[in-house]
C-alpha cells in the first residue's frame, strides 16, 4: 500500500508539474479525486488489508489525500492568480484624453434671463403671466392714458395690422389692464395685492443694426395694493434688482414721463463695471438707465377697474419695465443685438444651460 | 435742446452756487440732461486789437503783413482774411493765448515773423462765420480783453427733448430758470416787458375761420425798422443754443421762442393787410421759405393774407412774405395752435421745425401776449427809433379752464410712504408757480396757466412736483405691508419650461427665436412664396405678412446652417397667426416648432426620432399616447406622403411632417429635415392623466414573444387591435423588443407578459391568450415570422 501510494505521490507530482491551465487542473483532481478517481481506488484496495494494518493504511491514505488536495488547492490558487495577472496584463489602459462627443442643446439666452427673473419675482410672491404678441389699440394705448395722437406715441413706432385695432404690441406695459381685470375681484374682495409681472416679445418700427432690433423681450411688472407709496417702489426696485445682480446694487431715481405712470422715473443703477467712477460701459456717467417705473396713473387704475370715479386714489400701484434683451446683453457680454433673432447656431449654441 | 447758464442767470440769481452740482441736481428733479459743455474756456489772452498797417506779404497772393496795436505793444503778425485792412478794430490772439486747440506762438509765416493771431468769430467758438477776422466797434479801447466785451464764457447743457414731452413750460428758458429757482430757493425774476405806447385805433385786423384749431392769435404792427443786425450777445446766445443769427428780426423771434417756448413769426409789413386764420377749402400747393414747394390737404391749418396764403400755422412761414433785408415794418404773429394738428400736419408735410415741436407739446396760450410785449422790449432795445403802429390785437378763441386741486398733507404722506412737512410742500408750490390757499395740512392749489395745458392735472401730479423737488435720494425707503400669499407657476409657464427643458436636455436642441413675418426673399430661396396672412399695415406687397406656421421662420434657418454640424434639432415657442377670428381679428395662436435636421441619418430613421420625441414629450407632460393620422398638406413644403396630424385623445394638438423634395433639395442634396408643430394652447388645454400606482404582483409572470411580419400598406396601429380588443386581464404589457425594418420586409418582435396579482397563471392558461392573439393575427392576414 505503502508503495502503491508513493508511486501515486510521484504520478500527482510529476503531472501536477504538467499542468498549465485550470482545465487540464480539472482534469488531474478527477483522475485523483473523484469516485473513480485514484484514491477512491486505494480506499477500494483497503478491503483486502489485514484489519491490523488497516488502521495505518487509511491513515496513510488519508494523509496522502490530504497532500493531494492541498497541493491542488495550491496550485489552483496559483493559477488563478496567473489567470488575474494575465487578464490585467491583457486590460487596454484608457486614453481618457480622447474627444468625446456630448451632444449639448442650449436655451435661448432671453429664455435663460427670463427663467432667472421669473424664479426671483415668484420667490416675491408674484404670478407670472402670459400674454398676446397682437393686442388691440385700447390695451396698447388707450388704456394706458395715452388717447390717440398724443405724442407718446411718436415715441414708438408702432406696427399697426389690416386687422381692427390690432397692432404688434409695443412694450408689455399693453398687458396691464387684462391683469388688473384677471386679478382685481381677488384684490377687493380677499385683500390679495396684485402683484405679478408679463414678460413678452415687443415690436418697433426701427432699421436693425448691432443696437437696435425691431424684436426684442420686456418683462413688465405691477404691484397694485391700498396702500403701495413711491418709497414702497424704491425699496421694491432695489431688493429685486440686487437679487438680479447679485450684489447690492445702489439705484438713483429722475423724474421720466410715461403717460401711464404719475410720477413717473427713470431708475438707474450705479455702474456695475466702474462701481460709479465713470467708464465707457457708463459713458462715464456712472450711472446705467436700467429700466423706466412709476406710481401707476389713476386713470389706469380706473380702465382696469381697479379705483372707482369716486374713490380715484382707493388703491394705489405701482409698475415697471424690465427690458429683457437688454439686461441679456448686459449679462452675457452680447455687443451686437442681432445675435438674439437671427438663428445663427453657431452664437446660440453656447448658451447652455448652467 | 441746448440750455444756456447765462441766459438762465437773466432771470435767476445763481451766484455763489456749484453749477455742475446744480446741473446735476436739474437731472434728478427736473429732466434728464445728457451732456455739460464749458464754451470760452478754450479762449486766453485774445484781446481788442487795431490794424495800424496792412501790407501785402511779399512771398504770398493772399497773405497780408500787418502791424497790430495790441493796447500794450505793436505787434507785427501774418494775416490771411481778405477784410484785413488798416483801421479796424478785431480779435486779437496774443502770444502765449489760445484759441481752441491752438496755442499762440511767435512763429514764421513764408518767411515773415508772426506774432499773434487776428481771429474770426468761428475761430472764437461764436459763430460758424469764418468769412474773414472779426470787425469790432472802433468804440473798444485796444487791448481790451474779448472776454470782457462778449459773454464767451458760458455753461451750455443739453437737456434730452424726449424728457421733456410733458413739460411745454421747459421748451423755454425762463420755464428752465424757473426750475433753478425752486432748486435753490432763490426768487425768479420777473421778465421785462415793453407795454405798447401807440394810442390810436389801428389794430391788426385778425378773422380765425376754424376755431376748432386755434387757441389764440395776437398780433402787432411795427415800422420804421431801421436796424438790420442783432447785438453780438444775442447771436452768440443763439449760436450756442443751436441757431445761426439770420438778422435782426427773424434772430428776434427765434430768441423769443428759445427765451419762452413760444415760436413767433415775422411776417413783411408790406405783404399783409389782413390776418386770416383758416383751413384751406381745397389742396394746393405752397412754397414755405425754405423755398420748397408742398402740398398742402384741407386739414393743414394755413395763415393767409386775406386770400393769399403767407404762413402753414405752426410750423413753417411762406417764401413770399418772409423777411428780407429790405424789410422796414413787420406784422408780427404770437399765436397759440392747436397741438394735435400742428402734430398730423407736421408729420404729413414731413416737415418737423423748432416750431411745431413746441405746439405738439400743447403750449400755454396765456404766452402770446407776454411774448409780443417781450418782441417790442427786446427790438426797441436795440432800435428805439422803430414805431408801433397798431394796438396789440388779441383774438382769445379758447381758453383752457383754470385748474384747482384739493389735497391734504395726508394724501402726500401716503402716496410717497415718508413725511413731508406742509411747509415744504406750500413753498415747493410756491416755488414753482403755483398758487397756494393753505389750512392747517390742507391745501387748495390753482395750478399756473403754463402747467394747465394737460401736465397738471390732478393729485398724484402734484405729488410728483413736491417729491422732484425734495429729491427722490432724500427718500427713506420701506417695504410694503401686504399679506404673504403663494404665487404658483401656471400650467402654461410650466409646460413651457418642460417642454424646452426635454428638447434641451434630452434631445440636445437649440432654442432659436425667429421673427413673426414672413421673409420673402428668404422663401424665395427655397422656390416658397409668401403665404396671404394678416400683415401689417403699410407694408409692400409680400412684406410684413405674419406667419402662419413656424416653419416659414425655420426652413430659412435650417438653410442658413445646413454646413453648422452634420446634425441638429432647432425649436422655438412663439406665436403664428392662422388667419382671422371670427370678428375679423387675428387669430394669434401660441405654437412649438420643432426641426430636425440630419445628414447622417436617413429621413425615415429621422423622423422616427421626431415620432420618439413626440411620444415622449405627450407621455411627460400628459401621461397619455399620441395618434399619427395621416393628412394632406396644408403648405408647399409639407411631403405629400409623409405629413401626419398630432391627436391625442381623438383631439388634433399638431402636425409632423418630412420635407417636400422640391424645398429640400433647395436646401440639401444629402440631408433628412424633420418638422414639427404643436398648437401649444390645444396641447394645454387636454387633461393630464393621473399617475396611478400598481402594486406589481408578488406572482411570477409568463413572458411570450412573437414576430410578426406586417406587410406594406398595413399599418401597426391596426395590428394592436388584435391583443387589445379581447381585454384579457392577464395580459399585463407588450413591449417592443425588435423591430426589422428594410424597405419592404417589415416585422416587430413584442414581447406579451402575463400576470395576475393573485396567483401563479399556468402554461395552459397563457396557451389560450396566446391562441386568441393567434387567431386574431389571421383573421387581418399577419404572419408569424419563424
Amino acid at each position: 500500500m505503502k508503495d502503491k501510494i508513493e508511486a501515486l505521490r510521484a504520478k500527482f507530482a510529476s503531472e501536477l508539474t504538467n499542468v498549465k491551465d485550470l482545465t487540464s487542473l480539472e482534469d488531474l483532481r478527477q483522475m485523483f479525486m473523484s469516485k473513480k478517481g485514484a484514491i477512491q481506488d486505494l480506499m477500494k484496495d483497503l478491503g483486502a488489508i489485514p484489519n491490523e494494518q488497516k488502521k495505518e493504511a487509511g491513515q496513510m491514505i488519508n494523509t496522502f489525500k490530504q497532500e493531494v488536495n492541498e497541493r491542488f488547492e495550491a496550485k489552483k490558487k496559483e493559477l488563478d492568480e496567473l489567470a488575474l495577472k494575465v487578464l490585467l496584463e491583457a486590460t487596454e489602459s484608457y486614453d481618457d484624453s480622447m474627444p468625446t462627443d456630448n451632444p449639448c442643446g442650449s436655451y435661448h439666452p432671453i429664455t435663460l434671463i427670463q427663467r432667472e427673473l421669473e424664479d426671483i419675482f415668484e420667490s416675491m410672491g408674484f404670478d407670472v403671466e402670459d400674454y398676446n404678441e397682437i393686442v388691440d389699440d385700447y390695451n396698447c394705448f388707450e388704456a394706458l392714458n395715452i388717447p390717440k395722437f398724443h405724442p407718446a406715441r411718436d415715441m414708438q413706432d408702432t406696427y399697426y395690422l389690416n386687422t381692427p385695432n390690432q397692432l404688434l404690441k409695443s412694450h408689455t406695459s399693453a398687458a396691464q389692464n387684462t391683469i388688473m381685470r384677471k386679478y382685481g375681484d381677488k384684490l377687493k374682495k380677499y385683500g390679495r395685492p396684485i402683484r405679478a409681472v408679463f414678460p413678452g416679445r415687443c415690436f418697433r418700427n426701427e432699421a436693425i443694426d448691432a443696437c437696435h432690433e425691431n424684436t426684442f423681450f420686456q418683462m413688465e411688472g405691477v404691484m397694485i395694493d391700498k396702500n403701495i407709496s413711491v418709497s414702497n417702489l424704491i425699496y421694491f426696485m432695489k431688493t429685486m434688482l440686487s437679487e438680479v445682480f447679485e450684489r447690492d446694487v445702489t439705484v438713483r431715481l429722475r423724474p421720466g414721463f410715461f403717460p401711464f405712470v404719475e410720477p413717473g422715473f427713470e431708475l438707474d443703477i450705479q455702474c456695475l463695471i466702474c462701481g460709479g467712477d465713470g467708464c465707457p460701459s457708463c459713458k462715464n456717467s456712472g450711472w446705467l438707465e436700467l429700466c423706466p417705473c412709476g406710481m401707476i396713473h389713476p386713470n389706469v387704475l380706473k380702465h382696469g377697474g381697479i379705483n372707482s370715479e369716486e374713490d380715484p386714489f382707493e388703491y394705489t400701484g405701482f409698475a415697471f419695465g424690465l427690458g429683457l434683451t437688454r439686461l441679456a446683453m448686459m449679462k452675457y457680454g452680447v455687443g451686437d443685438i442681432r445675435v438674439f433673432n437671427d438663428g445663427d447656431l453657431s452664437a446660440l449654441s453656447q448658451f447652455v444651460s448652467r | 435742446m441746448l440750455v444756456s447758464m447765462n441766459w438762465i442767470r437773466d432771470f435767476v440769481n445763481l451766484d455763489g452756487q456749484d453749477i455742475e452740482e446744480l446741473i446735476h441736481r436739474f437731472t434728478l428733479s427736473t429732466a434728464e440732461v445728457e451732456g455739460i459743455e464749458y464754451k470760452g474756456k478754450d479762449i486766453e489772452n485774445v484781446v481788442v486789437g487795431q490794424i495800424l498797417t496792412c501790407k501785402d506779404h511779399p512771398d504770398s497772393d493772399h497773405l497780408h503783413v500787418l502791424t497790430v496795436d495790441g493796447g500794450d505793444g505793436i505787434y507785427d503778425v501774418v494775416c490771411g482774411a481778405p477784410n484785413a485792412r488798416e483801421g479796424i478794430k478785431t480779435a486779437f490772439a496774443k502770444v502765449g493765448g489760445r484759441v481752441g486747440e491752438m496755442k499762440i506762438k511767435s512763429a514764421k509765416l513764408r518767411g515773415v515773423v508772426s506774432n499773434g493771431m487776428c481771429c474770426s468769430e468761428k475761430e472764437l467758438g461764436i459763430s460758424d462765420d469764418h468769412s474773414g477776422i472779426m470787425e469790432l466797434d472802433p468804440s473798444y479801447e485796444n487791448g481790451t480783453d474779448i472776454k470782457d466785451i462778449f459773454p464767451i464764457e458760458d455753461i451750455i447743457f443739453e437737456v434730452d427733448n424726449k424728457s421733456l414731452t410733458n413739460r411745454p413750460d421747459l421748451w423755454g428758458h425762463y420755464g428752465m430758470a424757473r426750475e433753478f429757482a425752486a432748486l435753490t430757493g432763490q426768487k425768479l425774476k420777473d421778465l421785462e416787458v415793453m407795454e405798447n405806447d401807440y394810442n390810436g385805433d389801428a389794430q391788426v385786423p385778425i378773422t380765425v375761420g376754424n376755431k376748432d384749431l386755434v387757441y389764440r392769435y395776437t398780433s402787432v404792427r411795427i415800422e420804421n425798422i431801421t436796424k438790420k443786425e442783432s447785438l453780438m450777445q444775442m447771436k452768440i446766445r443763439l449760436f450756442y443754443c443751436g441757431t445761426r443769427a439770420i438778422n435782426l428780426l427773424a434772430d428776434l423771434t427765434n430768441y423769443l421762442m428759445l427765451e419762452l417756448g413760444q415760436p413767433m413769426h415775422a411776417f413783411d409789413g408790406k405783404k399783409i393787410s389782413k390776418i386770416v386764420v383758416d383751413t384751406p377749402k381745397q389742396d394746393m400747393k405752397f412754397t414755405t421759405l425754405d423755398g420748397q414747394e408742398r402740398d398742402i390737404t384741407t386739414d393743414t391749418l394755413m395763415i393767409w393774407d386775406d386770400e393769399t396764403p403767407v404762413a402753414i400755422a405752426g410750423i413753417m412761414g411762406g417764401l413770399d412774405s418772409e423777411i428780407t433785408d429790405d424789410t422796414d415794418s413787420l406784422v408780427l404773429e404770437s399765436a397759440n395752435f392747436d397741438g394735435v394738428s400742428v402734430r398730423k400736419s407736421a408729420s404729413r408735410l414731413a416737415l418737423r421745425t423748432d416750431a411745431s415741436a413746441r405746439y405738439e407739446k400743447t403750449l400755454d396760450p396765456e404766452m402770446t401776449m407776454t411774448a409780443v410785449k417781450r418782441f417790442m422790449k427786446l427790438l426797441f432795445d436795440v432800435d428805439p427809433d422803430a414805431k408801433i403802429v397798431s394796438r396789440i390785437t388779441d383774438e382769445y378763441v379758447k381758453k383752457y379752464p383754470v385748474i384747482t386741486i384739493d389735497f391734504d398733507k395726508a394724501f402726500v404722506d401716503r402716496y410717497t410712504g415718508i413725511d413731508i412737512s406742509s411747509d415744504r410742500i406750500n413753498d415747493t408750490l410756491l416755488s414753482l408757480g403755483f398758487d397756494t390757499e393753505r389750512n392747517g395740512d390742507s391745501f387748495k392749489v390753482t395750478v399756473p396757466s403754463f402747467r394747465a395745458t394737460k401736465d397738471v392735472s390732478m393729485k398724484a401730479d402734484i405729488v410728483e412736483e413736491i417729491t422732484r423737488i425734495y429729491g427722490y435720494d432724500n427718500f427713506t425707503i420701506k417695504t410694503t405691508l401686504s399679506p404673504l400669499l403663494p404665487a404658483k407657476t401656471s400650467m402654461l409657464r410650466k409646460e413651457e419650461n418642460m417642454i424646452k427643458d426635454l428638447l434641451v436636455k434630452a434631445y440636445a436642441m437649440n432654442e432659436i427665436h425667429t421673427r413673426v413675418w414672413q421673409d420673402p426673399d428668404e422663401l424665395r430661396d427655397l422656390g416658397l412664396k409668401v403665404t396671404d396672412n394678416v400683415k401689417i399695415l403699410g407694408s409692400a406687397e409680400d412684406q410684413g405678412v405674419l406667419r402662419c406656421s413656424m416653419m416659414q421662420s425655420f426652413l430659412p434657418v435650417i438653410n442658413k446652417n445646413k454646413n453648422y454640424r452634420p446634425s441638429f434639432g432647432i425649436f422655438e415657442i412663439g406665436r403664428t397667426v392662422r388667419g382671422v377670428r371670427e370678428d375679423k381679428t387675428a387669430n394669434e395662436v401660441r405654437t412649438l416648432g420643432i426641426a430636425l435636421y440630419s445628414k447622417a441619418e436617413p429621413e425615415k430613421q429621422l423622423y422616427f426620432k421626431g415620432v420618439e420625441l413626440i411620444n415622449a414629450l405627450v407621455d411627460e407632460l400628459k401621461h397619455k399616447s399620441a395618434k399619427y393620422v395621416k393628412t394632406e398638406t396644408g403648405f408647399d413644403w409639407q411631403h405629400p406622403k409623409n405629413t401626419s396630424e398630432i391627436v391625442i385623445d381623438g383631439k388634433k394638438v399638431g402636425v409632423i411632417n418630412t420635407v417636400h423634395p422640391q424645398v429640400l433639395t433647395r436646401i440639401t442634396r444629402n440631408a433628412a429635415i424633420v418638422m414639427i408643430e404643436i398648437l401649444m394652447d390645444d396641447l394645454l388645454a387636454i387633461e393630464p392623466d393621473a399617475l396611478e400606482f400598481k402594486e406589481p404582483s408578488k406572482f411570477p409572470g409568463i413572458d411570450y414573444d412573437l414576430s410578426l411580419v406586417i406587410s406594406e400598406g398595413v399599418r401597426f396601429e391596426d395590428i394592436q387591435e388584435c391583443w387589445t380588443k379581447d381585454k384579457m386581464r392577464e395580459l399585463k404589457e407588450v413591449s417592443v423588443i425588435d423591430i426589422y425594418d428594410k424597405g419592404e420586409v417589415r416585422s416587430v418582435t413584442l414581447r406579451f407578459r402575463f400576470e395576475l396579482p393573485d396567483r401563479t397563471l399556468t402554461s395552459e392558461e397563457v396557451q389560450v391568450d396566446i391562441d386568441r392573439i393567434l387567431a386574431n393575427l389571421r383573421r387581418v392576414n399577419v404572419e408569424l415570422k419563424l
